[in-house]
């Protein structure tokens, strides 16, 4: 028998007709995409750090304007969270506070039929993908481990562990592959997250079956306080794709122009069946990893200085303002907009809703199991036993 | 080992284990096309000791996957098809390499229909060959029940013969909780009748393999036929010893073990893994719980030793045998 994957790969064509080695398709472009500069003047093509095979076309205003919506729904919700934390009505919240460019492009490169595969950090991202804030944060207050449907928003659960989703955005991707259906699946991780077994479990498999999956690592330069160069030695993220076969790409992970022309392409790509792909985003956690850590000891505040200096919101507001395609009729929409997904936000925190603990018992099997059914009884005699001592206290 | 089949399987026949298998496999690909199977080596191959045979060939390399080498890979990427809507049946070649996978069984797996609020059912089957006896290398004889047991959201099962072999595996792929499926591999060349129009009722309950009034002797998956042997070797010291054959250890159907052990008084369970923790202790503590004014003398556990699996040269004397458990079993007597 013939393994499938000895047929004729497309990449070869696609080489082919670029006229470059399949080593330099493979390999992300040198430097990295940006299309808006720091300062928020669009650089010209030719350095924008495109290079043969690597060139993409500059997304449409609208785009950029829908985008720049979900980035100040995307900061408002962040800080709104992180405040919450801190007056200790919620317990705990990894804010994505300067990576909402990419959270946001993660979310808006797909369409209603594909999948996200989200990790804790990813709330914005599966807020922009349509998830009900409020579902989002049940969460992050305690109440279960998941509080919305992924089948709704063909968002899945956020992932604690890192990397685990990975494989099962590749199983879901097979599945796609096996029934023929032109689904994309986006799988989010972090630069710490490269590091663990199963992200290499998942970008071979994915590779070997050729199946329609981007990998979308956000390198924000620490796993809680570990930097960067604790986790790899390799010339950048991106390239760790070339030795799966799959093709990489670097891209300025603040500029979310570059950010939806990368993934876009990629997924556009990865419904042709060229998948899989890994985009490696450049990008800077701006905040501590959550409200129990302490930033200061472990990075230098002239380095977080230096990265408030190419914030994703303020570059493409800098950007949009400057074509005209931002009025203040658009900016006060959006951050209206803003404040009304942050006035939900603090709602859902000022009413406690009502935990039944006999609920533990009902998804542990499909069908309750006798032991389950035993100590669930349990439980119930001593939580009526409580109730009947305060009612008599 | 076998040969492949157009229809679903009918009649009664004479079959080894494997051979049991390999149409439980078949069945359920060819009546549900959902089910898919993965693993290493299950294709062209058709396994390392056959029991995929054929079935490649029948159904296609996108129904039978021949996986690269990655036991988290194979798992975790069958609970994303899982997701999905397919039946995934996954195979781990061999007991002790279970454990790269273990995260993704008992921290993803296990969890995910909870984590889901039962949204989604996982109904991923981990088959599983374990256990010692076949004079392997290391890592190739192992019984880690105990381990995954312990695990809410996953059932654990195994059985003893080619009829349960059958409709024990049909039942695991059918069941919309995952299942980890520990086949009995030093067994699967042992043939027994498989009726394939009787169902098993209950295939996961703990079933009487022999009658006998004196002591029950506890046992699953490939410990089963040594503790027959024991009770039929105990004949001549008197003794009239019955025999449970567990198929679920979790759930474990404690209601049928402690009845029964309270109707003769006495118990010995035997395993092959570490007593210690092992999961011989929670079914100890099961019958204290529940039969321990009718019994007779403490509860015994026959089991392995806390120590790794030992080299072939050296296994049969860590593994139970007869003379061990009838030995626990004249405890029971003089105690």
């Amino acid at each position: 028998m013939m393994p499938e994957n000895a047929q004729p790969d497309p990449t070869d064509e696609k080489v082919k007709r670029l006229g470059i080695s399949l080593e330099d398709y493979l390999l992300p472009t040198h430097g990295r995409i940006q299309m808006i500069s720091e300062s928020g003047e669009l650089l010209p093509v030719d350095e924008q750090g495109s290079t043969p095979g690597h060139e993409y076309p500059m997304p449409t205003t609208q785009e950029l304007l829908d985008g720049y919506r979900q980035l100040v729904i995307g900061r408002r919700v962040n800080d709104q969270n992180y405040a919450l934390v801190r007056q200790g009505r919620m317990a705990v919240y990894p804010s994505s506070h300067g990576q909402e460019a990419s959270e946001v492009a993660a979310a808006l490169c797909l369409e209603p039929r594909d999948w996200l595969f989200p990790t804790y950090r990813d709330t914005v991202a599966v807020i922009a993908r349509g998830v009900d804030p409020m579902e989002v944060m049940t969460n992050f207050r305690g109440n279960w481990h998941q509080g919305y449907n992924p089948h709704e928003n063909n968002t899945s659960v956020q992932s604690t562990p890192l990397t685990t989703q990975l494989l099962h955005a590749v199983g879901m991707a097979h599945a796609a592959r096996l029934r023929g259906e032109e689904m994309v699946v986006l799988g989010m991780v972090g630069d710490g997250g490269t590091s663990e077994g199963d992200f290499h479990e998942a970008l071979n498999f994915a590779s070997v079956f050729k199946l329609p999956v981007i990998f979308f690592v956000q390198n924000n330069k620490y796993a809680i306080s570990v930097p960067l160069s604790r986790q790899t030695a390799a010339p950048s993220l991106a390239h760790k794709a070339v030795g799966y076969g799959m093709a990489g790409e670097l891209v300025d992970g603040n500029d979310l122009a570059a950010l939806l022309a990368v993934l876009g392409r990629a997924v556009k790509l990865c419904r042709e069946g060229r998948g899989p792909f890994l985009v490696e985003a450049d990008t800077y956690r701006m905040q501590s990893h959550t409200n129990a850590d302490d930033a200061t000891r472990y990075r230098e505040g002239e380095e977080v200085d230096e990265w408030t200096k190419r914030d994703p919101l303020t570059r493409m507001r800098t950007y949009l303002k400057h074509e005209g395609a931002l009025t203040e009729e658009l900016e006060s929409e959006y951050t209206s907009d803003a404040e009304t997904v942050a006035a939900s936000l603090r709602d859902a925190m000022g009413q406690d809703a009502e935990l039944n603990p006999l609920d533990l018992f009902d998804h542990v099997y499909t069908v309750q199991t006798p032991q389950l059914a035993e100590q669930r009884a349990q439980l119930a005699e001593e939580l009526s036993r409580d109730a009947h001592t305060e009612h008599q206290g | 080992m076998t040969t492949v089949f157009d229809e679903v399987t009918t009649g009664t026949k004479k079959l080894t284990i494997g051979q049991a298998v390999n149409r439980a496999l078949h069945d359920a690909l060819a009546t549900d096309e959902r089910v898919l199977l993965q693993g290493e080596d299950i294709g062209a191959l058709g396994g390392v000791y056959r029991v995929t045979e054929g079935l490649a060939a029948r159904f296609g390399s996108d129904r039978v996957v021949d996986a690269p080498l990655g036991e988290a890979g194979i798992v975790g990427t069958s609970i994303g098809l899982a997701q999905a809507g397919f039946v995934p049946v996954a195979e781990i070649q061999f007991d002790g390499f279970v454990y790269p996978a273990f995260d993704q069984i008992v921290s993803q797996l296990a969890k995910m229909h909870s984590r889901f609020q039962g949204s989604q059912q996982f109904p991923v089957t981990i088959r599983l060959p374990y256990g010692g006896g076949i004079g392997s290398v290391e890592h190739h004889s192992e019984s880690p029940e105990a381990y995954f047991a312990h695990t809410a959201g996953l059932k654990v099962v195994t059985y003893s013969n080619a009829h349960d072999a059958y409709w024990v595996t049909r039942a695991a792929i059918a069941s919309a909780d995952p299942v980890l499926l520990l086949e009995p591999k030093k067994h699967y060349f042992v043939r027994g009748e498989v009726d394939f129009d009787a169902p098993t009722e209950n295939p996961f309950a703990t079933v009487e393999a022999r009658p006998g009034t004196d002591g029950t002797l506890l046992a699953w998956g490939p410990q089963v036929s040594t503790a027959l042997a024991a009770a039929e070797a105990g004949v001549e010291d008197g003794y009239d010893l019955q025999v449970l054959d567990i198929r679920g250890l979790s759930p474990l159907d404690m209601t049928t073990i402690a009845n029964a052990v309270k109707a003769t008084g006495r118990a010995v369970i035997v395993h092959e893994s570490s007593t210690f923790a092992g999961f011989g202790a929670e079914i100890s503590a099961g019958l204290m719980e529940q039969a321990f004014l009718s019994l007779e003398a403490p509860v015994q556990r026959v089991g392995g030793y806390h120590m790794p699996y030992p080299p072939s040269r050296l296994e049969q004397d860590y593994l139970p045998s007869v003379d061990r458990i009838l030995d626990a079993v004249d405890e029971t007597f003089t105690y």
